[in-house]
C-alpha cells in the first residue's frame, strides 16, 4: 500500500471514467463488430464510422422522459437499475491494470470481487419483481435461478488458481503468472469461469432473463430512458469487468514481451476477451432455460470439482 | 375395429347407393370436382362415411355463400345461404365436395367437429361472416371480426366499404362497451383459474410480441413457466379480402391476392388466375407456364428463406437471419428485374404473364442458382447442425400423421409427419408435370423436421428453376383470347365486333361465364385454394380463399401443452405462418 494519494486518486478517476466510457463506445463497437460478422454495414451514419452513436445513445437515453409505471413497486423500482452500477464499478476498485497501477490491493481482492458480482444480481431480481408486469416475472424469475447456479462454481473455478499462487490478492496471482500462465494449468478453470462469467453478465447464450424472442425484454421491460441506460450500461461494465479478471487470473494479467508497457499488454488481452464475447453473441443460439441449469449442475460443477480435486492432488504430491 | 371396405369407384355413384332416401343433387363443376347437395339431416352420415370409406381424411376447407342475389341457379337447388364442405383424400388422391342449402329462416347445421376438429375454426368463421349457426359447436364465437361487431360481413345486404355507412362515431358510450369486451376473463376462454395446488398465471402473447410475426395473439395458462393451456386468437390481420374479392373485377382482384401470403408474392396470383382461365376456358401458353413456375418458385425460395432466418434467430440464433436476407435481397433484385415490384408485383394475368422476361434474365436467375446450393450448405453447418438449436427443436412440438390430417395440416408441415404428398408432383397444375424434382419427406413431425423440410425444398425449388433456364420454351407470354388480351389495335378499326370487346374489357373488365371452380396450388407454407364463383358478371359472385396458415395456427394448444415457453417461441418459428394469411 506505498501507493501516494496522488497515484490513487488518479486511478479511481482513470478507472470512473475509463469504463463507463468505454462501455458507451462499447455499444458502438458491438454494433460495428456484428455488422462485419452479419455481412451489413452496422451504424455507420453517426460521425466517422458511426462512431458518434455512443455519444448520440447517451444524449437520446438522458433526454427520454424517466417513466416510473404507476403500478410498480417505486422504492425498489429506482433502486433497481443502480445496483447493478454500483455492484459493477465497485468490482473494477480491485482490478490490477500494471504493477502499481491500481484501486486498492486487497488481500481477499478475488473474494471481493465475487461478491460484488453477485450484488449484481440483485439488480435484475428486484427490477423483475418491482416492474409488476408479467414478462418481467418471468425473466427476473429465470435470473434468480440462473445466477445463483452459476454462482456456485463461478467461485469453486477459480479456487484451483488461489490453491497455485497461495493468495487471494489479484496482484499475487498476477505475480503468480511470471512462469506460466494459469489458463495453460488451469484450463479446465479458466473454461468454467469463462462460461460462468457470460451467464454472470447474461449475456448471449445466457440471455434468458431479458430473452427478447421470449420475454419481450425480459427483467428491463418496463424501464426507459436512463435506468433502462443503467441496466444497458451494467452489462457492458459487467462485459469489461469479466475480461479484465480473465486477462488477470488466467492471461497473466500485466505480463508479457517488454516491447508494450505492461498496461498495453493488460488492455489488449482484455479487449480480445471483449471481441470473444461478441462473437459469441453473434455465433450461438439460446439454450432453454431448463437445458441451462442442467448444463450448470450436471456439468459444470462437477467439472469444477474434479478441477479442484486434480489441483489439489497435484500441489500435495509436488510439495511431498 | 371393424374392417374398413375400400371402396372403387366414383363416390358420387357410392353415395347414392348408400343413401338413396337422400335427395342428392349433382351439380357440375368446372374444376370436376363431384360437387353434391344434401339435405340438413343426411349431412353428418353422409360426411361420416365419405371419410370412413373412401378415405377422405381432411376436412380442406369449410365455408358459406350467401346465394340469395344469385341468378344462374341452372339445375342446383333452392338456397338462401349454402354451407360448402370441401373433403380431400390424399390416398386416393380426389376431391369431393359436399353442399347444404339453407334457408334464411332456419339457418343452422349440426357441427361436424366430431367428424373433422378443424372444423372448429371454420364453422366459427362461417358463423362470423354469414350468421349461420352449427348447433353443438362449444364455442360457437366470432373468429375474425371483433365481439363487438354488428351484422355479418360476407351477407350481401351487409356493406363493403365504410363510405356506405353513416359517419363512425366513438361516443363514451360505446367506447367503455369496447373496453369491456376486451375484459380477459380466463372463463371465457375456457381456462381454469386455479385447481387445488397451484394459482395460474394468465400470459397475454401478442398480438404484438417480437415472435408471434404479426398481429397473432395467445393467452397462455401457466403455472411456473410451464404451459397448461394456449389459447390462440387470430382476426387482427383481417381486411376483408373475401368481400372485396366480390366488389373488384376479375383483373383487378389479382392485386389484393398478392397481400394473402405477402410472403409469397405472385405465388398467390396463380391460384386465382388459374380458376378464372378454368372458368372463362383460357389456355395458357407454354412459355407463360414456365414463366409463371419460374417465378413461383423463385417466391418459394423467398418465403423459405425468411422462414429459415427468423427459425434461427426465435430459437436465439442472432446471425443466420442476416445472411438469408442477404440471400433474398439479392432474390428480390432478380425479380425486380423481371416484374418491376418486390414483393408484391402482381405479376401474373389472367391468360399468362404480365410481360415477357427481360433481357439478361438467363444470367441473373442463373447466377443466383449456382451460388445458392454452396450457401446453403454453409447455413446448414451454422445454424442446423448447431447442437444447441438441435436441443431447442428436436422431439419439440410432434404431432403425428393423423393428427396433422385431422387438423388439416398440409405443405411442409404435413410432409415432416412422413406424408409423402406434394400437389406439385402428386396433382400437378400449371405445368409442374413437365419438370422433374424430389419431395422432400421427414419423420418425426417436430419443429427440427419442419424446418427441415422446407430447407430441402429450397434446393428442390433451385433445381426445378434450372430446369425452367434450359427449357425456356418459345413464344408468347399471354393467351390472346379476348376475355384477357384486348384485340389488336388494328382489327378494332375495322371491325364493330372487336372494337365492342376492346371496349367492354377496357371499360368493365371481362365478363366471365357463370360457373364455379377450385384451384389448389402447393403454396410455400402449404395448399392454398382459390374457389371462385362466377354469376356472370365482372366480378366474382364469391371468392373463397384457403389458407394453409389458417388450420395450421388453430392446432398450436394440441402440441404446445406441458411444454415451456421458450418451446412455444420454438414451435411459432417451425409453423412458418403469415398473419395475413390466416385472416385475409
Amino acid at each position: 500500500m506505498s501507493q501516494s494519494i496522488w497515484l490513487t486518486g488518479i486511478v479511481i478517476f482513470g478507472t470512473l471514467f475509463g469504463v463507463i466510457g468505454g462501455a458507451a463506445v462499447l455499444v458502438w463497437f458491438e454494433r460495428r463488430l456484428l455488422g462485419l460478422w452479419q455481412d451489413r454495414p452496422g451504424p455507420n451514419r453517426v460521425g466517422p464510422f458511426g462512431a458518434g452513436l455512443a455519444i448520440a445513445d447517451v444524449i437520446k437515453l438522458f433526454a427520454k422522459e424517466d417513466w416510473v409505471p404507476p403500478f410498480s413497486d417505486r422504492i425498489v423500482f429506482i433502486f433497481a437499475p443502480t445496483a447493478v452500477m454500483i455492484a459493477m464499478l465497485l468490482g473494477f476498485t480491485v482490478v490490477p491494470y500494471a504493477p502499481g497501477i491500481h484501486i486498492a490491493d486487497l488481500n481477499i481482492a478475488l473474494l471481493f470481487f465475487l461478491g460484488m458480482t453477485s450484488l449484481a444480481v440483485y439488480s435484475v431480481l428486484l427490477g423483475g419483481l418491482a416492474s409488476n408486469n408479467k414478462y418481467a416475472l418471468l425473466g427476473g424469475l429465470r435470473s434468480a435461478a440462473q445466477m445463483v447456479s452459476y454462482e456456485v462454481f463461478m467461485g469453486l473455478s477459480l479456487m484451483g488458481v488461489v490453491m497455485m499462487s497461495g493468495s487471494f490478492s489479484l496482484v499475487d496471482i498476477v505475480n503468480a503468472q511470471e512462469n506460466g500462465w494459469f489458463i495453460i494449468s488451469q484450463f479446465l478453470g479458466f473454461f468454467v469461469f469463462v462460461v460462468a462469467g457470460i451467464a454472470e453478465s447474461h449475456r448471449l447464450p445466457f440471455d434468458l432473463p431479458e430473452a427478447e424472442h421470449e420475454l419481450v425484454a425480459g427483467f428491463h421491460t418496463e424501464y426507459s430512458g436512463m435506468k433502462f441506460g443503467m441496466f444497458m450500461l451494467g452489462e457492458y461494465l459487467g462485459v469489461i469487468l469479466i475480461s479484465a479478471m480473465i486477462t488477470t487470473i488466467f492471461l497473466g494479467g500485466w505480463l508479457g514481451p517488454d516491447f508494450l508497457p505492461p498496461i498495453i499488454w493488460f488492455g489488449l488481452k482484455s479487449f480480445t476477451l471483449v471481441c470473444f464475447f461478441i462473437l459469441l453473441r453473434a455465433a450461438i443460439p439460446r439454450p432453454r432455460y431448463d437445458q441451462l441449469m442442467a448444463l450448470g449442475w450436471k456439468v459444470m460443477l462437477p467439472l469444477t470439482l474434479v478441477n479442484l480435486m486434480v489441483t489439489g492432488a497435484v500441489i500435495l504430491m509436488m510439495e511431498a | 375395429m371393424t374392417a374398413v371396405i375400400d371402396r372403387e369407384g366414383s363416390p358420387g355413384a357410392d353415395l347414392r347407393e348408400q343413401f338413396p332416401q337422400a335427395a342428392m343433387t349433382e351439380q357440375t363443376t368446372v374444376d370436376a370436382i363431384p360437387t353434391f347437395w344434401v339435405s340438413r339431416r343426411d349431412l353428418i352420415p353422409v360426411l361420416q362415411y365419405l371419410k370412413r370409406q373412401h378415405h377422405f381424411e381432411m376436412l380442406f376447407d369449410l365455408c358459406g355463400v350467401d346465394e340469395r342475389l344469385r341468378e344462374h341457379r341452372d339445375g342446383i337447388p333452392e338456397s338462401d345461404f349454402t354451407v360448402v364442405y370441401q373433403l380431400m383424400s390424399f390416398r386416393n388422391r380426389t376431391d369431393i365436395r359436399i353442399k347444404v342449402a339453407l334457408d334464411e329462416s332456419d339457418c343452422s347445421v349440426p357441427t361436424i367437429i366430431s367428424i373433422w376438429p378443424n372444423a372448429n375454426w371454420y364453422e366459427r368463421e362461417a358463423w362470423d361472416m354469414y350468421g349461420i349457426e352449427f348447433t353443438g359447436h362449444p364455442n360457437l364465437a366470432r373468429i375474425l371480426l371483433p365481439p363487438t361487431w354488428e351484422g355479418h360481413a360476407l351477407r350481401k345486404d351487409h356493406p363493403a366499404r365504410a363510405t356506405e355507412l353513416p359517419p363512425f362515431k366513438m361516443t363514451e358510450v360505446r367506447q367503455d362497451a369496447e373496453q369491456e369486451a376486451l375484459r380477459f376473463r380466463p372463463e371465457d376462454w375456457g381456462m381454469v383459474r386455479k385447481n387445488e395446488h397451484t394459482e395460474f398465471m394468465f400470459l397475454n402473447l401478442g398480438p404484438n410480441h417480437p415472435s408471434v410475426h404479426g398481429v397473432f395473439r395467445i393467452v397462455l395458462q401457466l403455472d411456473g413457466e410451464v404451459i397448461e393451456d394456449a389459447v390462440p386468437e387470430i382476426g387482427y390481420h383481417h381486411r376483408g379480402a373475401e368481400k372485396m374479392g366480390e366488389r373488384q373485377t376479375w383483373h383487378t382482384y389479382i392485386p389484393y391476392t398478392d397481400r394473402i401470403d405477402y410472403l409469397a408474392g405472385v405465388m398467390n396470383n396463380l391460384p386465382y388466375v388459374m380458376a378464372v382461365e378454368a372458368m372463362a376456358g383460357i389456355e395458357v401458353p407454354d412459355r407463360a407456364k414456365v414463366i409463371r413456375i419460374m417465378l413461383a418458385e423463385l417466391f418459394r425460395i423467398s418465403s423459405h428463406l425468411v422462414f429459415y432466418g427468423t427459425f434461427a434467430q426465435d430459437v436465439g440464433q442472432m446471425s443466420p437471419v442476416f445472411y438469408m436476407f442477404a440471400d433474398r435481397e439479392r432474390l428480390f433484385g432478380i425479380i425486380e428485374a423481371i416484374t418491376g415490384g418486390r414483393m408484391h408485383p402482381a405479376w401474373f394475368r389472367i391468360g399468362g404473364v404480365a410481360q415477357d422476361l427481360p433481357e439478361g434474365w438467363r444470367k441473373l436467375v442463373g447466377d443466383f442458382v449456382d451460388a445458392m446450393p454452396k450457401r446453403l450448405d454453409h447455413y446448414q453447418k451454422m445454424a442446423m447442425q448447431n447442437s444447441i438449436l438441435k436441443q431447442r427443436t428436436v422431439d419439440i412440438g410432434i404431432y403425428t400423421r393423423q393428427e396433422a390430417l385431422d387438423w388439416g395440416i398440409t405443405g411442409p408441415g404435413l410432409r415432416a409427419t412422413g406424408m409423402d404428398f406434394d400437389l406439385r408432383r402428386d396433382r400437378p397444375y400449371g405445368g409442374y408435370d413437365q419438370f422433374d424434382f424430389e419431395v422432400p419427406v421427414f419423420q418425426n413431425g417436430d419443429c427440427y423436421d419442419r424446418a427441415m423440410v422446407r430447407i430441402e425444398e429450397i434446393r428442390q425449388s433451385l433445381s426445378i428453376i434450372r430446369q425452367c433456364l434450359d427449357n425456356m420454351p418459345e413464344g408468347p407470354c399471354k393467351s390472346s383470347h379476348r376475355l384477357t388480351t384486348p384485340p389488336p389495335k388494328e382489327q378494332t378499326m375495322h371491325d364493330i365486333e372487336t372494337l365492342i370487346h376492346h371496349f367492354l374489357n377496357v371499360s368493365w373488365g371481362p365478363v366471365i361465364p357463370p360457373g364455379e371452380c377450385c384451384v389448389p396450388i402447393e403454396a410455400t407454407k402449404g395448399i392454398n385454394s382459390y374457389y371462385l364463383t362466377s354469376d356472370g358478371g365482372t366480378q366474382s359472385y364469391r371468392t373463397r380463399i384457403r389458407t394453409p396458415s389458417f388450420p395450421h395456427l388453430q392446432q398450436i394448444p394440441l402440441i404446445s401443452r406441458g411444454l415451456l415457453i421458450a418451446d412455444l417461441i420454438a414451435i411459432l418459428a417451425s409453423i412458418d405462418f403469415v398473419m395475413a394469411d390466416v385472416d385475409r
